[in-house]
Formats: C-alpha cells, structure tokens, sequence
C-alpha cells in the first residue's frame, strides 16, 4: 500500500483563488475556515509565516467608509464593541481637566461680567480669558476676580467651587452682590460697591464687557469716579498693549499698559479700565481654577436718586424681526390667519412669515424670515406650518430653541426643532390659546386668592 | 405701547430748562463731517420734551470752534432742525471741553442735559457725558429713548434695553442722559432755517491742557479684525484627532410628539415657552 498522507502541505488553487477573491460568494465562509475562530487580522499561514489579513483589520465608520485604528483600539471604540470602556475612559480624561490653585494672591484683576439671567455670556467668557492671560503673563501671582451683581444661577459654595462654570471660565475667586439693590438697573449702589472693591483690592485691571447698558455704562461711572481714562471698545490686548476702536470705528488707537515705562507720563496714561469687545481672546478651555468665594466688603450707604420702575410691556411687533427675542412664524400650513394673529397676540411674540406666506399676500415683505427675508436672532422660534427651506433654516441659524407644527413628520424643520408637534396647526394653535388663557385664569386667580 | 413713547399723558411741569450738547460728526464710510447721528437723535427728543412741556426753554451748546466753514455749516444744521439758535462754547482743539461746558449748564441752571452716548470723531470713548455729570454732581442715565415730565421736578425716562425691550426709570432733576440709536430718528434739517438762526459765539476761558494720554498713544486707520478662528480641538494623540474627524455629531433632532391629544401637544409647547422665559 502507498501511504498518500505526508509531512508535505497540499496547496488547494482554488481555495486560495476563492481567499484571494474577495467578491467570491464562497469568500466569507472560506476565510471562516481557514481562520477558525481567530477573529484577528494575523494567522499562521500554511508555511508557518506570520500571514496579515488587511482585509480584517479596522471597521466600518459612520459614513460606510472603511477606519483602520493603528493603536489598536486604545483610543477608539473599534467594530469590537469596547465603545463603551473607552468613552468610559474619555470622560474620565474630561473631568480631571487639571485644578489651578492660588493660595495667597499679591495682586488681582477684576471681572465686572454682565451675568443675564445667573449665566456667563460667550462674552463674559472671552473678557474672562483675556483676563487669564494678563494674570498668568503678570510676575507677581495675580488671581481673577469676577465681580457678579445679582443672583447667580448655579450655587456656590463657600470655599473652593472647582466645577462651577465660573471655575472652568477661569475665575480663582468670585465677588457677589446679590442683595436687591444691586439687581436691576442701580448704577449707583453698584458703582459704590466697585469703589468698596477697589479700597480692599486695589486691583491692577478693571475688565468689562462692551455691553452698551451694562458692561460700559459701569466702566465709564468707575472710570469717572477714579479719575481714570479707559480703554473703550478694545478688541486687541497683545504684547503689553491694548488697541481700541476710535469714534465711528474709523481709527485704532493703541495704548501702552505697562507701568514700567521711565517716564511719568506713561504712568498716568496706562489704562486700569478696559472695556472688552467680543472674542476679544479665547475662553479658557484647559483648566479649572477655585472659584473660592471672597468675602463681600462693606459698602457705605449710598442715596440712590435713579429708580428703577421695571420693564415695560412693548408692542411686540414694532420689535425689529432681526433683534426679536420670540418670534411665532407663519408659512403654508396656515388656513385660519385670525386664528394666527390671535395667537400671536395672546403669547406676546412677534409676528413672523415664510416667504410662501409673504408671497400669496398672506403677511408683508418686511415679516419674511429666511435668507431672502430677514436673519432673525430670536432665542425661541415657532414655525407653524413651515417645512423648512434650506433659506429659511439659514434665516433661523442662530435661534436658540425652535418649535415645529407641522403636519409632516418628515420634513427638514422637524429635524431641525427642539420639540416638533405633529397635526394640525389650527387644532393645536386653539388647544395652545386655550391653555394659555387657562393659565391667565389661574394667575389672576391666585392674585385675587392671596389678595 | 409703542417703541419710543411715554403715554401721552398732559406734562404740566412749567419751566422747565432742557439743554443738548451737539457734536460734529463724522459720516462712517466717507469721514465727511456731519450732524452727529445720536447728538441729532438727542435734539429730536430735547425737541419732542418741551414741545410737550409748558413754557420748556431749550438751549443747544457745542463746544469747539467754528473758524471751520464745514463745522460752521454742521452746526447750522443742528439750527435747522427748529430751535433758533446754537451756543459756541469757544474753545481751542485739544481742550478739556468739560470744565466749560460743566460752568455752562450751572449757569443756565438745566434740569435736563441730553447727550449722544458716544462721538463720532476722535477716541469716542463715551466718557463726556459721565465726566459732566461727575463735575456737576448730577444722575447720569444712558441709553434714553423717550423722557416725559411729571410733576415736582420729577421725570420719567424710557431707556432702551437689548432685543428691543424698554425699561422705566425715574429720577429728579437736574439729571444728564444720553440717547441710545434705538430713539427716535431726527427730523429732516431745513437749509434756510439753518442759515437764518444765531450761532451765538460764548468766550469761555480754555483750560488747555496737554493730553498726555492720547500723545503716548499712537492712533492709526482702524484694522480689520481678524476672524476668529474656531478652536482647534487640541487632541493630543492621532487617535483622538481620528476619533474627533470620524465621530458622529450629535443628533440635534428634539422631541416629536405625533399621537398625544392637541392639548397635551399644546401643553408641551407652553411648558417649553415657560421653561424659556418667554411666556410668564
């Protein structure tokens, strides 16, 4: 008998033809065979060699394209599924962002910041990163100190508050008037407070946002009263020197800030106040500091001659659509434009339209939102009946919350919407007015209860 | 309520003394001198006060020179606007202005001074009206829109907030305000009227002195700003800038409420208003 079986290793062509082929039907399962349950991308081949498969390695990304993950998925979630461990470890990496701590501050800059409503503005988060960079470039340790009149939203602690968004947008230590004659417009109570800052502080800058009502009308009350010459509207602080837009934004002017000059002129003509435009330097990102809470000084009893009446109710619609905070826009899917109106009304917002409804006449030209009509910057918008051109949702960019009614599901505003509403718009615009009547009951209601 | 209106109620303040400081302005595109947009908007609504006061005396004051054609020909233009004459406060380029003007007002014992809020040459710091008011110990109001008189002295300002919102304050006279751009615009000025009303020239004493701050700083065209450029992620490793290009963005995709009742769907949308702020 002839023993067939030897030590020789039988090559199969057309397997190895099939191993090769990729877009053989057979592919898959041959590949199965010969890999076993390996699922990695080295085998041993039939000689022995160390066989890489490129074929096996990476994983399929969002866009259908092939990823190859060269560390081996220590960085990212791989096909393999250990997504979940590594955004496990990404988070982790996001929350030991490091903490800056300053124990005995000889020097400090102030951060007088606008503060709506309990939160930072992107504009107080750039004059606070501005304010970082002249602190950490400053030789002696020099701590930022924000300034905040009014009601913070978030609590703080007494002691270090390392994760308060005042911490991760740079503040080492906060200041706050929060009793009420501080809140509102009371310039006068609040510039007696920055005076009583800067008897205990003597801080080295004063830093204001270029806010019209708040950030500059505070700059110029500190600066008359100390007899300083600010630095208005300055959108440039570089390599010691500050550079701030003339009258009609035709001219720069560029001043000095160091106090080191030999001459006593510079030292008069340093600037100790400035007041800063909008990306003025970039936010703090990299780090945490303690936004420890610093006891509140005594502020003398100040006469207060501008009271502050409140707000009064305005007219909606003669609010400019570019500059409307809540906006109840109209489009095809209205029927009953009284019903819309009344609407309108009833909520307080200002009135708004597609260019479908402008064009049948149904609203004017000057109401048209979109790319065509007017850019709105409202922070909560209401489309009714609108799908959601590509020019409209360009005209809604920069809107903060946006609600949809619409009758389709599918269309491009849903996707685009906060919350969308799925009917129709004159049975949820009723339920709508409904409600809030209802609610108008409830408060009058209660009025005349506690009265 | 309208934007830039009190509600008209009958002023009975008699005597009520309202002056505006005026500026020469300078037009943003060509730089060509002219009424200074907020200084004109400030006369507009001096106008508008003692139109609405009994027996209210208006009194418009510049301080410069007028040895200018073209600042001569500006100022004519604040004229003709409908007071019938404007006071030069003589002062030589590069003075204090506020020494002079500060004596001035004393002198005619205003009640009410309505500035512009920034000018439209030079540094355009906004700092005038806050340095008059400090001089003279007065209230300083930025960004009026409207001001009506009560009685006893006392006035109601209108003051313009962001997005178009207003807010009431009130405050006795004498008091300073500076007009914000949301105001009412200025009527048209009319030529002849110009030319026929007094440019009243006043000697005051020039307390010139050398502005020390604005000789060491070095004033040149305005730059454009440079565009911020978007944060680079700063991803230390290959993979993470790998991860940052490859991964999805988050779904921006909200609620969709398709079969609940109208009024839940109505409920929803007003809980949404209220946790906004826009609906109280």
């Amino acid at each position: 008998m002839t023993d067939y079986s030897s030590e020789l290793e039988r090559k199969d062509p057309r397997k190895a033809w099939i191993l090769r082929n990729r877009l053989h039907p057979l592919h898959q399962q041959m590949v199965a065979e010969t890999q076993g349950s390996v699922q990695g991308a080295e085998v041993r081949g039939p000689s022995g060699l160390l066989r890489k498969n490129p074929h096996a390695v990476g994983f399929i990304g969002p866009n259908g394209i092939k990823r190859i993950d060269r560390q081996g998925g220590a960085g990212v979630s791989g096909a393999d599924g250990n997504g979940n461990a590594s955004s496990a470890r990404r988070t982790q990496v996001e929350e030991s962002l490091p903490l800056i701590t300053l124990d005995a501050p000889s020097a400090y800059i102030l951060v007088v910041v606008d503060m709506n409503n309990g939160e930072l503005s992107a504009h107080d988060k750039d004059v606070l990163g501005q304010a970082r960079q002249l602190a950490d470039q400053a030789v002696e340790e020099t701590a930022v100190v924000t300034l905040v009149f009014g009601e913070v939203k978030a609590p703080l602690e007494p002691g270090s508050n390392p994760n308060h968004a005042l911490a991760l947008a740079g503040a080492d230590r906060v200041l706050v008037f929060a009793d009420a004659c501080y809140c509102g417009f009371a310039p006068e109570a609040q510039l007696e407070a920055m005076l009583a800052v800067e008897r205990d502080y003597q801080p080295q800058f004063w830093l204001f946002p270029d806010t019209h009502l708040n950030g500059n009308d505070r700059a110029l009350r500190l600066a008359a009263r100390l007899d300083e010459r600010p630095a208005m509207h300055a959108w440039q602080v570089k390599n010691n020197t500050v550079v701030s837009r003339g009258g009609s934004d035709l001219t720069d002017i560029s001043r000095s800030l160091s106090d080191d000059a030999a001459s006593d002129s510079a030292l008069d003509s340093a600037p100790r106040i400035l007041s800063l435009a909008s990306e003025c330097a970039l936010p703090v990102d990299e780090a945490r500091y303690e936004a420890q809470l610093l006891p509140t000084p005594a502020v003398p009893e100040v006469l207060t001659r501008i009271q502050d009446a409140g707000p009064v109710a305005v007219d909606p619609n003669q609010i400019a659509l570019g500059e409307a905070e809540f906006i109840l826009s109209a489009g095809n899917g209205i029927h009953d434009w009284d019903q819309f109106h009344e609407a309108a009304r009833i909520l307080g917002a200002t009135e708004g339209a597609s260019r479908v409804a402008v064009d049948d006449g149904f609203m004017p030209r000057m109401r048209q939102v979109g790319a065509t009509g007017t850019w709105v910057t409202a922070r909560v918008y209401i489309a009714v009946g609108i799908s959601g051109a590509v020019q409209h949702l360009q005209g809604i960019g920069s809107c903060d919350k946006v609600i949809a009614i619409n009758t389709d599901a599918g269309c491009d505003m849903v996707k685009r919407a906060d919350l969308s509403v799925i009917g129709d718009s004159q049975e949820i615009l009723a339920a709508l007015i409904e409600r809030l009547q209802q609610a108008s009951d409830e408060q009058t209601g209660g009025a005349s209860d506690a009265a | 309520m309208p934007l830039n209106a009190l509600d008209s109620q009958t002023d009975t303040a008699a005597g009520v003394s309202i002056v505006t400081l005026v500026s020469v302005g300078q037009h943003p595109s060509s730089g060509r001198a002219r009424r200074a947009d907020q200084d004109s908007k400030a006369l507009e609504l001096a106008l508008t006060l003692a139109d609405r006061c009994q027996s209210a005396s208006l009194n418009v004051l510049h301080a410069g020179h007028v040895s200018d054609a073209q600042h001569q020909a500006v100022l004519r233009e604040y004229i003709g606007m409908g007071v019938p004459s404007l006071s030069v406060l003589q002062q030589p380029s590069g003075a204090d202005v506020v020494p002079a003007i500060s004596a001035r007002l004393r002198g005619l014992q205003a009640d009410v001074v309505l500035t512009g809020s920034r000018a439209e040459s030079g540094e355009g710091s906004g700092m005038m009206p806050y340095l008059i008011a400090q001089a003279l110990g007065w209230p300083i109001l930025p960004a009026a829109v409207d001001i009506t008189a009560l009685a006893d002295g006392e006035f109601e300002v209108l003051q313009a907030l962001p997005r178009g919102q207003r807010r009431l304050l009130k405050v006795r006279a004498p008091f300073v305000a500076s007009v914000d751009v949301a105001a009412t615009p200025a009527r048209q000025t009319a030529w002849a009227a110009g030319q026929r009303g007094q440019l009243e020239s006043v000697a005051t004493d020039p307390s010139v002195l050398p502005d020390t701050v604005m000789a060491d700083a070095s004033i040149e065209p305005a730059r454009k700003r440079p565009k911020r450029i978007a944060p680079a992620k700063k991803a230390k490793t290959a993979a993470d800038r790998f991860k940052a290009a490859t991964a999805k963005t988050a779904s921006k995709g909200g609620a969709v409420m398709v079969n609940e009742t109208a009024s839940d769907k109505a409920a929803a949308i007003y809980d949404m208003l209220v946790s906004q702020g826009v609906v109280k």
